[in-house]
């Protein structure tokens, strides 16, 4: 278990990471505010927590790495780059503007430790599995996490990659499902089911852990058991809200690709700001 | 007789004893000759079963974390990664593809194994260096070349064996057509398989009087667009010949090339806007259009709208 201090401190970076993707989807009247919120906790987790890198070396050869698979998520990934110092604040205004490093989808840049070119959804777990199999040639002890969107699993190409981790036995590699339930037109159940997700996962080789993906310490525990499996990578499961944080944006399909006006975003903000006071002081 | 496929493959467990090396298959490296590296370097060869697309995507990851991946299965497989070979341009990887069965050459197997469409795709792809040998002696090369080559390079191989046309001296520079045979009347610009074919045109025209010059454009993509208009303006008339498609290869490079520089007539040796289909390698070759006579039909063509 972990302290209250440290479920404060990763409150805190999930909080931010929320305005962030909020405001940059906002400022750029485009993006994807509902994928990137329900992400929020785990790319929280993941950078602050469970992920062993250095904030002054983003080219260190034994950093753990994230692939964002669902590249829609980007602002998630961007703000949490930038709380942990990657990527300077001011960018984030850029984001999918002429220009800038922060393109709309994901743009591999070592200098910023942005993993992997992703966007075309359905890439990350194989492109994962290939720098787990460079790790193990090269002798290196760094983990691959690989965050999927659930729709994506439509997509043939993850379970090529699912059947052959387990096969090269890549025990440094950890697949995430944020399952949120919806796509872009609806839910995932009536637009093509991907349903038994975790017997599909086990069947492939994989162990298999459901998580609530909003619960902190839960997701914690998860990823911890996950280092301890070494005959065969583990996929994690996070159940999860699309909009997660906002209640107009939370289940709603529309919020998938369309961010907030700026006056909604006005009036919402000091509301967030409220309940998550509320739920520090709570804890 | 050797094919370009052997000889990258003999070549490739050459030069395989680089470290960063990685070699993929799809389950084809018997065809490809990819086999040989696997022999001697079987912790640096993956068969990834047939699973192309996962294949490219996992080449990414290998290039991202500094492997030098060597992919090797038939050219029209290659195409079914088309996704994963953007990203791999976009990010200018180092990753190597030797595509073999290319063209017609894969005869018998019919329209769904053979490749007359690779060209024209692979050239729409930024940072890709687009490259059809000649023979094996030029293959060989390409894959000793190709480790210092940085970013992505797409190979043409061929199944079937073709002549050795270049001595053992030969040395291939990416960007540059090689003058195989020098004349002044017009320009027969080719590569690959159809360079033979090239060279026996023109002997027929040299009966005829007429001189052409043979140039080997192994290189489609960086084009050499300084040879090009050379031969523009020293020959008068163009024409090309490719074992591929008339829409998208090295015609329509050289037209390219040509509409925005020095216009000449140029005529098209190649197919024309159709599959292939089952049949022995030289039978097909006859049935498309791209034998030693085609070209020399295709010259006098030139040759004619130069006069006019």
């Amino acid at each position: 278990m972990i302290t209250v201090e440290e479920l404060k401190r990763l409150k805190e970076k999930s909080f931010n990471i929320m305005i962030d993707v909020l405001e940059m989807t906002t400022a750029a009247n485009s993006g994807h505010p509902g994928g990137s919120l329900s992400s929020k906790d785990i790319v929280t987790v993941l950078f602050f927590h469970v992920m062993r890198h250095n904030p002054g070396r983003p080219d260190w050869p034994d950093r753990d790495r994230l692939i964002l698979s669902k590249g829609h998520a980007a602002p998630a990934l961007y703000s949490a780059l930038a709380e942990a110092g990657y990527i300077d604040r001011q960018k984030l205004g850029g984001f999918r503007s002429t220009g800038s490093q922060l393109q709309g989808h994901p743009e591999r840049n070592p200098e910023l430790m942005i993993e992997a070119s992703t966007g075309s959804l359905g890439n990350g777990l194989a492109m994962g599995n290939g720098i787990a199999l460079a790790g193990k040639l090269d002798g290196r002890s760094y983990r691959v996490y690989v965050l999927m969107g659930d729709g994506e699993l439509q997509e043939g190409t993850v379970w090529e990659a699912a059947m052959f981790a387990p096969y090269h036995r890549l025990n440094n590699i950890i697949a995430i499902v944020d399952r949120n339930g919806l796509q872009q037109n609806g839910p995932t159940e009536s637009t093509l089911s991907i349903e038994p997700l975790d017997d599909k996962w086990k069947s492939f080789g994989w162990n298999v852990i459901d998580v609530d993906g909003h619960d902190i310490p839960e997701l914690i525990d998860a990823f911890e058991m996950a280092k301890r499996i070494k005959d065969r990578p583990t996929a994690i499961i996070a159940h999860t809200v699309k909009g997660r944080g906002v209640m107009s944006g939370e289940w709603v399909v529309d919020f998938h690709s369309r961010p907030m006006s700026e006056e909604s975003l006005k009036n919402i903000l000091p509301g967030l700001y409220e309940q998550h006071r509320l739920e520090m002081e709570a804890l | 007789m050797i094919s370009t496929r052997e000889a990258f493959g003999n070549a490739l467990a050459e030069i395989g004893s680089d470290e960063s090396i990685v070699v993929l298959d799809a389950d084809v490296s018997a065809s490809t000759k990819a086999s040989e590296f696997g022999k001697k370097y079987p912790d640096r060869f993956i068969n990834f079963g047939i699973a192309e697309e996962n294949l490219f995507a996992t080449a990414v990851g290998l290039a991202y974390s500094g492997k030098r991946v060597f992919a090797s299965m038939y050219a029209v497989f290659v195409l079914k990664a088309f996704d994963q070979l953007r990203i791999i341009a976009h990010d200018n990887l180092d990753v190597k593809i030797f595509a073999s069965h290319a063209g017609l050459t894969d005869g018998q197997d019919g329209w769904s194994h053979q490749t007359i469409e690779d060209l024209a795709i692979m050239r729409t792809l930024p940072n890709f260096k687009v490259i059809v040998p000649a023979d094996a002696i030029e293959s060989r090369e390409v894959t000793e070349a190709s480790l210092k080559i940085s970013g992505p390079v797409y190979s043409r191989l061929s199944r079937s064996e073709s002549p050795i046309i270049f001595d053992s001296g030969y040395r291939f520079e990416l960007g540059k057509g090689k003058v195989v045979e020098d004349g002044s009347d017009l320009a027969i610009i080719t590569n690959g398989n159809m360079l033979h074919r090239a060279i026996r045109a023109s002997m027929m025209l040299r009966k005829d009087g007429i001189s052409p010059t043979v140039v080997n454009m192994s290189t489609v993509k960086p084009i050499d667009e300084g040879l090009i208009v050379k031969l523009a303006q020293s020959a008068g008339a163009i024409v090309t010949a490719e074992e591929h498609s008339v829409l998208g290869g090295i015609g329509s490079a050289v037209s390219e090339v040509l509409g925005r520089t020095f216009p000449v007539p140029v005529e098209y040796v190649g197919i024309i806007d159709k599959f292939g289909q089952s049949g022995k390698v030289d039978e097909l070759f006859s049935l498309y259009g791209l034998t030693a006579e085609n070209i020399y039909g295709a010259s006098m063509k030139a040759l004619k709208r130069k006069k006019r």
